[in-house]
């Protein structure tokens, strides 16, 4: 059983809960034992590190202090965003100045020599992806899956070391171990527009719409992310993009520890699959999955 | 008591104006050993020099100490004139106050007693020095020239014409390189191979031109003018002397090629020289033309090799019976007096920046595929057809800088040749089919050369391609088409192309194997592994290493002209060098004291001129020996000797602890002068 701290982040507990509850279920399933992190606070994603870089980097160095302190090497941060925030700080912290600079604004001082996971990470290691392989019992071919990246989860290479930023395919391997029917897909990292939901929904709502087309054109009947940002915008965005461009997309946006908790004999309920706007709940049926 | 001679130069106002050079020849003049100081406008003039011969006679000198620029510039001036002097021009030592000082200080009082300081300093060295004597060394009059592209051959043909023995050494079985995979050549559309063939012939008819393809280098030991190079001859499994090229076994041998009445081909090996787009036989020579004209067996597809003793069908086939399953590669050595480096290059590869799709998607492709594929000899018959299902493409998007001017991808730099050939592209595809719409992305135009930038108005202008000033952000497939999606910054829009076929200007990057080459020769080298030149700008085709020259790609991206411009370069240095009857060597290097020496080998270990060997006296005792020839004098072995048993000629410990001493003003150490003055 390997141990890590868990840190689940404001969107785990809020609108990706079926995220947590799923990456609890995946997590057992797999022997990857998550003790959430006693006291944790804010990562600073968005708000955070768009106001102040000092600030961005001491919001995730508090959060990594807790880590050490409570005696984890490693930390888990399924969200994608909370991920990136992590990774940036790890990364800017070796250098001695920038963490003295930091260190000055906690209350007790952070090594920052703590590993930090995205959960896909350590799902798309060969041992893991093995042992998926046996524990895929139920039969879920009857989904044919694209693995959507986006940018957070690849994004700058040097720092969330990906295995290719432009073609990454750690998804896609999980996704076929789990015993679904991976469809390849080009626009696996293209822009959803997440970054301009609000400020301009019309770029946002077109971007999407050609990821959700294109998916369909290839013959997949559902999406497969690990970012909350990702899932909010393909999930919650299909009924206004009919509405706005006349189109009829129902399509599914799974996190991918929904797809090897549904593989490994779980159920909708207990994933939260009753949680999503695109209800997948016709899809599963019809593939025999219930 | 020495008697020294200063010279302290004004160097126009560069010095004078802020040394005060009358103040420092009146206090130096002062100094013990000093037996005249003087002061003069410019040392370096003919009058200067002349002044520094006639005082050497007036006042009896038996050191002279030049104070002027940096030894870099005028050493060899100064030492000249101190030789006219009639003394020994290694007597002479030059104190940078230029450099050093005026050209560093602003206030003369300051800069004035600096510069008595350094003069000081010089004075205490120059009374430590001992005449020495240059050695001669004799040259082997013969040139190594390591790459049998346009570069190599060119540098060839311009020594043998000059009359000095050539070999080539070749990896491929043919020499020719890359340019003989093209197809044409920018800006004036000759047919690459009609140009490059005839000089391919000639190299192999010349008769002072001796060509070893298929073969590599091993092994290099010696020195300019006495180099001792080994050299791989790896099997062919024909022999060259029997073989007349006739073509029986490549068209017998059955794992060849067969092309189909629809034009598609079965069977065949994938060929390096058709870029991997065409195919060849099992014994094969790379291309119709090939010098020589002698066919190499494959040993990891031949049914003989791969299936113990099975097939054989050339060997009995073969009307000469040249093929010869038993040959063993051969190793020579022989000697050389200078080399000539044109290894070339290789192309960066696409597959590492997966937005493009290369590998993934059959109609993406690169240049050189395109060359071939538009080649009349080449795999389609000079028809350009996609590769996925040998349709002509109907739109083609040109995508320049893949792997060029790209951090990202760890490449910086500009590939200089993508632009130009791009250009050609697009002109050769609207040639072949007015009707193909030819979309080119690039960064800028780098259309430097001599009618480069009218070639790329006429692709645009007269031809009608279209250049998109942009990056592409990615290639992917959507029915049966590719969509090449990137931004039009010129419109700030990004835009979307359907294409049929993809061609990615990959960039330049160093030949396969080129930093080991360069660590067999010894050669330095820059982080993207092309040579280093021993000077960019003043010596472009000298490597650090004396007797070894540089032409084309391997020391940098090129184009031609200016690979065929820097091959002549090359060799005019080599006839010029072995045009001379033996070689002076510089006398100041490191010797070993053999007394002293233990054999502890660290000396032969820091040497990065390979020019220390272990050897015994002849009474036995392990010793470290310097070689003259090869030693370039830069100390690092007398730090490292831990018995302080080496010294180096015109800096030895005594002259520097003399030199530190005077810094001090008082004397550490008592100098004393050697007797044999």
């Amino acid at each position: 059983m390997t141990r890590y701290a868990y840190y689940p982040g404001c969107t785990l507990e809020g609108t990706a809960r079926e995220y947590d509850a799923s990456t609890r279920v995946a997590c057992a399933e797999m022997g990857v034992e998550l003790v959430e992190l006693q006291g944790w606070t804010c990562c600073g994603a968005s708000s955070g590190h768009a106001t102040d870089y000092w600030l961005s980097l001491a919001l995730p160095a508090r959060n990594l202090r807790l880590v050490e302190e409570q005696g984890f090497d490693a930390v888990v941060a399924p969200c994608a965003m909370c991920y990136a925030r992590f990774r940036h700080t790890v990364h800017d912290l070796r250098d001695p100045e920038a963490r003295a600079r930091v260190n000055a604004l906690l209350d007790a001082p952070v090594r920052g020599e703590v590993k930090v996971h995205s959960l896909v990470d350590l799902f798309f290691q060969e041992e893991q992806l093995a042992a998926l392989r046996e524990k895929a019992q139920r039969k879920i071919d009857g989904l044919k899956l694209v693995a959507y990246y986006g940018c957070l989860l690849v994004r700058p290479p040097e720092i969330l070391s990906p295995d290719d930023p432009e073609y990454p395919t750690m998804l896609d391997r999980i996704i076929q171990a789990a015993g679904a029917t991976l469809v390849d897909w080009p626009m696996k990292t293209e822009c959803c527009g997440g970054s301009l939901a609000l400020s301009r929904t019309d770029i946002a709502l077109e971007l999407t719409r050609k990821l959700l087309e294109d998916a369909v054109r290839r013959g997949a009947n559902g999406i497969v992310t690990a970012c909350p940002m990702c899932h909010s915008n393909l999930d919650t965005r299909q009924g206004q993009i009919n509405r706005h461009y006349g189109t009829d997309l129902h399509l599914p946006i799974f996190y991918f520890t929904q797809v090897v908790g549904l593989a490994t004999g779980h159920g909708v309920k207990e994933l939260l699959l009753d949680r999503h706007l695109t209800d997948p709940r016709p899809l599963l049926a019809e593939a025999g999955i219930s | 008591m020495a008697r020294v001679g200063v010279f302290i130069c004004h160097c126009g106002s560069n010095i004078a104006a802020t040394v005060d050079v009358a103040r420092v020849a009146e206090e130096v003049g002062k100094l013990d050993h000093v037996a005249y100081a003087t002061h003069y406008m410019y040392m370096c003039s003919t009058p200067g020099q002349e002044l520094i011969q006639q005082e050497i006679r007036e006042f009896n000198l038996d050191r002279v100490v030049v104070a002027a620029c940096s030894p870099r510039m005028h050493e060899r001036t100064f030492r000249r004139a101190t030789s006219r002097g009639g003394l020994n021009p290694y007597l002479m030592e030059q104190a940078n106050i230029r450099e050093h000082d005026s050209w560093v200080h602003t206030e003369i009082p300051v800069a004035t007693d600096k510069a008595i300081e350094i003069i000081r300093m010089a004075v205490a060295k120059a009374v430590g020095l001992a005449p020495l004597e240059a050695s001669q060394v004799g040259i082997t009059k013969r040139c190594l020239v390591i790459g049998g592209g346009v570069a190599g051959i060119q540098a060839a043909l311009d020594v043998a014409e000059a009359g000095y023995e050539v070999v080539i050494v070749e990896r491929e079985p043919s020499i020719g390189g890359h340019m003989a995979q093209l197809d044409k050549t920018f800006p004036t559309l000759d047919c690459s191979a009609c140009i490059l063939t005839p000089r391919m012939v000639e190299a192999a008819q010349h008769p002072k031109i001796k060509l070893y393809t298929y073969s590599e280098v091993v092994e290099v030991k010696g020195y300019v003018g006495n180099f001792q190079v080994t050299v791989r001859r790896k099997a062919r499994y024909v022999d060259e002397k029997v073989c007349t090229g006739c073509g029986t076994c490549w068209n017998i041998c059955p794992l060849r090629p067969r092309e189909q009445e629809d034009g598609t081909v079965k069977g065949g090996i994938p060929s390096r020289f058709e870029a991997y787009v065409g195919k060849r036989a099992a014994i094969y020579v790379p291309f119709a033309q090939a010098v020589p004209l002698v066919p190499v067996i494959d040993t990891e597809h031949c049914t003989w090799f791969v299936k113990s003793g099975k097939c054989g069908l050339c060997a009995q086939k073969c009307p000469t019976k040249a093929v010869d399953y038993t040959q063993s590669e051969e190793i020579v050595t022989e000697p050389f007096g200078a080399i000539v480096v044109a290894n070339g290059f290789d192309l960066f590869d696409a597959t590492v920046l997966g937005e493009y799709g290369y590998g993934r998607y059959p109609d993406v492709i690169t240049g050189l595929e395109l060359e071939r594929l538009m080649n009349a000899s080449g795999p389609t018959h000079g028809h350009v057809l996609r590769p996925s299902d040998r349709q002509p493409p109907r739109t083609i998007v040109l995508v320049s800088c893949v792997g060029s001017r790209d951090e990202k991808a760890g490449r910086p730099y500009c590939s200089a040749i993508c632009c130009m050939y791009l250009a050609k592209h697009a002109i050769m595809m609207k040639e072949h089919d007015p009707e193909v719409e030819v979309y080119n992305f690039y960064m800028d135009i780098r259309a430097g050369g001599k009618d480069y930038d009218e070639f790329t108005r006429r692709a645009i202008e007269q031809y009608g391609a279209h250049y998109l000033r942009g990056r592409v952000s990615q290639v992917y497939e959507r029915d049966g088409k590719l969509v090449v999606e990137g931004v039009d910054t010129l419109i700030g829009r990004p835009v979307e192309i359907e294409a049929d076929l993809v061609v990615l200007a990959t960039g330049v990057t160093a030949a396969e194997g080129a930093r080991e080459l360069f660590q067999t020769l010894n050669i330095s080298y820059n982080q993207y592994e092309f040579i280093n030149e021993a000077h960019p700008k003043l010596q472009p085709v000298e490597t650090n290493s004396d007797g070894i020259f540089l032409a084309g790609c391997t020391a940098g991206p090129k184009d031609i002209p200016a690979t065929v411009a820097q091959a002549s370069a090359a060799a005019a240095k080599v006839a010029g060098l072995l045009s001379k009857d033996s070689l002076v060597a510089d006398p100041m290097v490191a010797e070993v004291n053999e007394r002293e020496c233990v054999a502890c080998n660290l000396c032969v270990t820091v040497c990065p001129y390979k020019a220390i060997e272990m050897t015994r006296t002849r009474r036995g005792k392990a010793v470290a020996r310097v070689n003259p020839s090869l030693c370039k004098g830069c100390g690092l072995c007398v730090n490292a000797c831990r018995g302080g048993a080496i010294n180096l000629k015109g800096f030895t410990d005594q002259q520097l602890v003399g030199q530190v001493a005077a810094l001090f003003a008082e004397p550490l150490v008592e100098i004393e002068e050697p007797s044999n003055v």
